[in-house]
Order: structure tokens, then C-alpha cells, then sequence
């Protein structure tokens, strides 16, 4: 049914892992739906901030509203649950009050890029130190499976009961255009790579954005007919993907209509915290 | 090297945590696992091959593979 | 010693002054008619002493950028006038419920919606304690003079740090433009609350403990990692759905106000020892309040002047004490009948009555005089 990691597996794989070295004493289970990506997301995020060697002070993980904006709950940082779509400007008053602090961004697809759209786009364009990772699960699974700006044309969905009439935003594209500075897409099923993908994120200075495709079985499954949640693991995050760094040497028909998966864009650009410490430097000794 | 004295990986499931989402017998290359209810089990224990896909790909932090 | 700073400063620049001499450090906002000078003049001054200030893409993101910097342990502020005022407020009751100290300024325009941006207007004076939903608590204060916006904009800081919650800081737009001497004080002159210390050892730091009235918050990156949400929570931070720590954790964050109110409330009180006619006013209405009360009195009528710098909690106290000794309390306030109703409410004896206006221009002294006389 599936292959093996053999081939991930030779660069040293990071499994088993204590995951109870981040997580909180007594808050599993958590509140995610049987095979619901979010968890699977959560476990590689862990894995690429023990990789990065950060210290649990020093990380701010923030959050807006919806399903996986639950996941500060669940871990052992100084963690913040704010409102829906303000997770952004929370997590910039943070990185600019403390820019020293590591500050992370869990947010879904809705929380992101519908309610939070504005503060998305201007997070990237500042280029302020933030990790953001964007679930997307293209619907509203915390209200009962309503379309989100991610659900593609067609797609089923409580408030698109005769499939979705609106196009789909490409998260990647939109962060790139603002002025992010690192942009990547992993899916819950490439699960190791997707740690190394958040891993390379939590390094970049910068405003990196990582959109990961991972499956609501329970709303977005059942109404669009996947059998379970593996179904949509491998027909959407599987087949509906193709690696950055494999698409040059497929044939066009391999590539036609799948998403792009790796690291999409990196370039280096001065980072918004460090450009406002250098005018403080310079106005604090009244020039 | 004997098949006998193949040393065979200990499985943890955590049943308090697992919600039967069978993620992790659907991609069992080895077909170790099977779904008991609405738990995972071990149905193989021989045919694992430590490659730690239930684990990595397990949402709910409920199966681990050690040595 | 050092000596005072007299300047010629506008009120909302007075503000600035005020919020720097708190000790605020970090500034998030978006411009708006008529409070956008707050956000010019802080974005000159905080660089200059190591603050920070950032200019963010809407009113939310101000409001939000400025309780994540809070929790991070920078004293916060953000300024507005009406439309942004009404888009804060989901936020500013997130800072109640997850008890953050905040301050922020509103710059009162004419309403509702766009409005009169550049006239006067008191008609957010509601909305500064029932603009966002649920139950919560209230403070907001109440500047009529330049000065007093320095003084009470440094209040409003001491006042969110002490309770640790928001305060906002009510203005209307006559004063904010308003150009007036004033004295600038050198440190130390005017109390200035800081954060209260956590020390305790990180695993017996509970950021809504219950143990305390008001429990000391730890700034986020100094050791004690825990969570905060604005859904119900427990002790821990934790969001619940247990009726009792619910119910508990939402008559907490009211108390915590009501069993302070004598610390909270102030007012100034203008010839009301002897008074038989009260005038009740705030900001630039107020101003005019107290010149009818001495033109009143010097043609022979005993009118006294009640002016609340703490409009939330309302000073319930000091109108039905003076509902008790006057015959009337007359409420001049640019809005349609907003102080009024409270007024009335808290009046034991005295009769209530409102001067309302809507169309831009202040209430001057002869309408409150008329009234005066009309009431006498």
C-alpha cells in the first residue's frame, strides 16, 4: 500500500522520539478527530524544534482560532491561544517586545488566509522573524465542516452543499508575493520531510511560511467522499503533490495539477526586528 | 545471522491515547498491525522491520517502535 | 532638583508624554482622525529610549500587537478614535479575560460609523464599557485639560498594571487637538506602578491563580512557561468547561474591580458644598460646565460642578450622595443621552435631566447655564 522510508531512513531518522520532553503532563488526548492530520503535524514540529536545539523558554508558540490553533494547549512552551485571524500581530507584539524569543505561528487555513488574510500578507511583506505554519485542511472543521479559502472548486463542504463555486487561494503563492522570504509546503504524509522542511524553517531570519496539507477525515472525507483518512492521505497528499525537487525531470502529466512540495522560495532580505533595533541603536545615541 | 536470534522490536500502544484512525495498519508495509475494536494491536511482531512509519505517521502520539 | 518643564503641548502629544513617563515601551497601532498624533509622537520618542513602536496593517492588529508585547513584559498602548474603537474591541476583551494590563486611548469623534471624523463627540462613552460582548470589567478614565491627559494617561497605565487589565483612556476630540501650557514633571513626581514580580518557582506559578485577588502575571520568555487563551479558563491558564471554575474565573475578573472602586474612582468636585443645582460632565463639556457654574453663581444661583476623571466603574457613590443634597443634576455630554442614563440610575432625590448634542460643535456655557437656571 505504501513504500517504506528506507530511503529517508539513511539520513539518520529522528524516530522514537520523546515527545514528553515538549508536551504537557495530562493534556492527551487531545481533542483532534480520529485520523485528523493535525496530530501527525504537531509530532514532526516537535521533532524540528528539538532538532534545532531550542530551548522550551525561549519559544512563544501562538495561535488563532479553530482546530489546529489548539495545539499550544498541548505543549510545554510559553504558549498563547488568542482570536480568530490575530494570531499574527499577537506573535509580532511578542517577537518585537522579546527578539531574542523564538516565535512560532500554528494557524489553519481559514485562521490564516480568510479572517487573519490582511495580517498574513503584512507579516510577509515586514519580513518579522516569524514560523509560520499554516494546517491546511481546506475546510472549517472546528464549526462543522464549512469550505475555507483553501477547499478546491467542487469541493463539498456544510455551506457549499452544491460544491464550491470559489477558487482556491495558493498560500505558498500568496506568502511569496507579500515578501516572505522563506515559503515551503510539506504534507502530513511526507511526515519526515515535513520536519525537515519546518527544521530549515525555524532557521531562516525571516518571515518563513510552511503550508502543510494535511486531511480533515471527519468533514472534508466524508462530504467529498474519501474512504478514510489514508484515503486522503495518499490521493490528496501523496498523489496530489509532487516534490520541488523531482518536478524538473517528471513529464508534464505527472506534474498537471498537483502542488508543489519542499522548500519553493528562500531569499535574504533584512529581517523587520533587526532593522528597528539597528534605528534604535542609532536614535538612542541621538543622531 | 539465525532468524532465531533476530531480536524483535517492542511495540508500544498506548490504548488510552489511540482512536482507532487505522492510519498506521493502513501503512504498515509488513502488515504487523491490525485494528481490534477501535484499538491498534499487534498482529506480527516478526514481520516489523523497525521502520517506524506508525509512529511517524500516527496523529494521536500512540505507537512507538523501540529496539 | 529638577525642575518642572513647561511646554506648550497638544493634548493628544500630552499623551504621548504621559504614556512615556509610565513607562510604556512599546506602541502598536493605525492612524486615525483625530488620535493619529499619539501614534506620530510615539513613534518619534520610543526609538530614542529603546522602545519599540510599529505601525500595523488595521485597528485589530494594533490592539493585538499591543497585548502580545505586554505579555512579553513591555508596558503597551495603543490609540484610536470611534471606527477603530468599535474594531478593537473583540480584543479588548480578550485583554480582560486573559488579563493582560493594556491602555488604550480613544480620541472621541462623532459617530456611529465614519461619522465626524474631525468634531468632538462623547458618544463612546457606553461602548467603552459594553462595546464588547460578554460580561467583563470596565475602567476608563476621564481627562478634561492637557495636563490632565499627561496625569491620567499615566493613571491609566498604573491603574492597568495594578489590576492587570485594560483601561482606556476617554478623550474627546476638543481636548485631544486641544493646545494648552502644561507642566511637564520630572520623574518621580507622579506614582508609577510597575508589574508586580513574579518570584515564586516555575512550577508553582499558576497565571490565574485563585489563591490571589489578583494574581501576578509573568512577561512570556522568563521561565514560567504556561498557557493563555481568552476561552474560560482555570487556574493553570487551561481553557474549562466546568461550570464552577467558569462561573469562578468570570466574577473574579469583576472583583477584582469592584472590591477597589474607592481606589479606582476620582473626581473632582467645583462649589458643591452648597450647591442646590449639580452640573455632572467630562472632558471638553465638562470645561464649559465649570464656567457656567461660576457665572451661575455670580448671578446668585448655587450651582456646583461634579466631574468624574473615572467614568468606568461609574462613580455610583458620589451621584447619589449628591443626589441627596441637590435639587437637580444636569447632565450637558455630546451624545444623545449616554452619562445620563447612569446618572439617573444612581439619583436618589434629584431630578435628572441631559443637554444632548450631536451635530459637531461643543456645548457651550450658555446652554448649560439656561439649563441651570431652568432647573433652579
Amino acid at each position: 500500500m505504501s513504500t517504506p522510508v528506507s530511503a529517508e531512513k539513511k539520513e539518520k531518522i529522528s524516530v522514537p522520539f520523546d515527545y514528553n520532553k515538549y508536551l504537557r503532563p495530562n493534556k492527551l488526548p487531545h481533542i483532534w478527530c480520529p485520523g485528523c492530520g493535525h496530530g501527525i503535524v504537531l509530532k514532526a514540529m516537535l521533532r524540528a524544534i528539538d532538532k534545532a536545539g531550542l530551548e522550551k523558554d525561549n519559544i512563544a508558540l501562538v495561535s488563532g482560532i479553530g482546530c489546529s490553533s489548539r495545539t499550544p494547549g498541548y505543549v510545554d512552551f510559553n504558549t498563547l491561544h488568542t482570536l480568530h485571524g490575530r494570531a499574527l500581530p499577537f506573535a509580532t507584539g511578542i517577537k518585537m517586545a522579546r527578539p531574542d524569543m523564538k516565535v512560532i505561528v500554528v494557524t489553519g487555513d481559514g485562521d490564516a488566509l480568510a479572517i487573519g488574510g490582511n495580517h498574513f500578507i503584512h507579516a510577509c511583506r515586514r519580513n518579522i522573524d516569524l514560523t509560520v505554519l499554516v494546517f491546511t485542511n481546506a475546510v472549517y472543521g472546528m464549526t462543522g465542516g464549512q469550505y475555507s479559502p483553501t477547499s478546491p472548486l467542487g469541493a463539498i463542504a456544510t455551506t457549499s452543499r452544491y460544491g464550491n463555486v470559489e477558487p482556491p487561494f495558493d498560500t505558498c503563492e500568496i506568502a511569496k508575493a507579500a515578501g516572505a522570504t522563506f515559503v515551503a509546503r510539506g504534507t502530513a504524509y511526507h511526515t519526515l520531510e515535513l520536519e525537515k522542511t519546518i527544521h530549515e524553517a525555524l532557521a531562516h531570519k525571516g518571515t518563513s511560511v510552511v503550508d502543510i496539507l494535511d486531511a480533515c477525515p471527519t468533514y472534508f472525507g466524508r462530504m467529498n467522499k474519501y474512504k478514510s483518512a489514508t484515503h486522503m492521505m495518499e490521493t490528496m497528499e501523496k498523489d496530489g503533490t509532487v516534490s520541488v525537487k523531482q518536478v524538473d525531470k517528471l513529464p508534464a502529466d505527472k506534474v498537471q495539477g498537483k502542488m508543489l512540495r519542499g522548500v519553493l522560495h528562500k531569499i535574504e532580505r533584512p529581517e523587520y526586528c533587526e532593522q528597528y533595533a539597528s534605528l534604535v541603536q542609532e536614535k538612542a545615541q541621538g543622531k | 545471522m539465525g532468524e532465531a536470534a533476530k531480536k524483535l522490536p517492542n511495540i508500544v500502544i498506548n490504548p488510552k491515547l489511540c482512536k482507532g484512525c487505522s492510519i498506521c495498519v493502513d501503512f504498515c508495509p509488513t502488515n504487523v498491525l491490525e485494528m481490534r475494536g477501535t484499538c491498534v494491536a499487534v498482529k506480527d511482531l516478526a514481520a516489523c522491520t523497525r521502520c517506524q512509519l506508525c509512529d511517524l505517521r500516527c496523529p494521536d502520539f500512540a505507537i512507538q517502535v523501540f529496539d | 532638583m529638577v525642575e518642572n518643564k513647561r511646554k506648550l503641548l497638544q493634548g493628544n502629544e500630552a499623551c504621548v508624554e504621559g504614556a512615556i513617563y509610565a513607562g510604556c515601551r512599546f506602541y502598536a497601532g493605525y492612524p486615525i482622525t483625530p488620535s493619529t498624533e499619539i501614534a506620530e509622537g510615539m513613534s518619534v520618542r520610543l526609538p530614542k529610549i529603546g522602545g519599540r513602536f510599529i505601525q500595523m496593517e488595521d485597528e485589530i492588529g494594533g490592539i493585538a500587537a499591543a497585548i502580545g508585547g505586554s505579555l512579553a513584559g513591555l508596558k503597551s498602548l495603543t490609540a484610536t478614535s470611534g471606527p477603530g474603537f468599535s474594531l478593537k474591541q473583540e480584543a479588548l476583551g480578550y485583554a480582560c479575560i486573559a488579563e493582560i494590563p493594556l491602555v488604550i486611548v480613544n480620541v472621541m469623534r462623532g459617530g456611529p460609523s465614519t461619522g465626524y471624523p474631525t468634531g468632538p463627540s462623547q458618544s463612546d462613552i457606553m461602548q467603552a464599557k459594553w462595546g464588547t460582548h460578554g460580561d467583563h470589567p470596565a475602567i476608563a478614565v476621564t481627562p478634561a485639560y492637557v495636563q490632565e491627559i499627561h496625569s491620567e494617561t499615566v493613571r491609566a497605565f498604573n491603574l492597568a498594571e495594578r489590576f492587570r487589565t485594560p483601561v482606556v483612556v476617554l478623550y474627546d476630540e476638543t481636548v485631544g487637538h486641544m493646545r494648552e501650557p502644561i507642566i511637564l514633571p520630572p520623574p518621580g513626581a507622579l506614582e508609577v506602578i510597575d508589574r508586580e514580580k513574579v518570584t515564586c518557582k516555575p512550577d508553582e506559578y499558576f497565571p490565574y491563580d485563585e489563591r490571589f485577588e489578583i494574581p501576578p502575571l509573568a512577561p512570556f520568555g522568563t521561565g514560567y512557561r504556561f498557557h493563555v487563551t481568552g476561552l474560560n479558563h482555570k487556574k493553570d491558564g487551561f481553557p474549562t468547561n466546568d461550570s464552577k471554575q467558569i462561573g469562578a474565573g468570570n466574577e473574579r475578573i469583576m472583583k477584582k474591580i469592584d472590591n477597589h472602586l474607592d481606589e479606582i474612582w476620582k473626581n473632582e468636585e467645583v462649589d458643591l458644598a452648597d450647591a442646590e443645582i449639580a452640573v455632572f460632565a467630562i472632558g471638553s463639556t465638562a470645561r464649559s460646565a465649570r464656567y457656567a457654574v461660576k457665572e451661575a453663581r455670580s448671578q446668585g444661583i448655587k450651582a456646583g460642578l461634579l466631574r468624574p476623571l473615572t467614568i468606568w466603574p461609574f462613580p455610583d457613590k458620589a451621584v447619589t450622595e449628591l443626589s441627596k443634597r441637590v435639587k437637580a443634576i444636569i447632565v450637558p455630554e455630546l451624545n444623545l443621552g449616554q452619562m445620563v442614563l447612569e446618572v439617573q440610575r444612581c439619583s436618589k432625590k434629584a431630578e435628572v435631566t441631559g443637554i444632548h448634542r450631536v451635530d459637531g460643535e461643543p456645548i457651550n456655557p450658555g446652554q448649560i447655564i439656561e439649563a441651570i437656571k431652568k432647573a433652579r
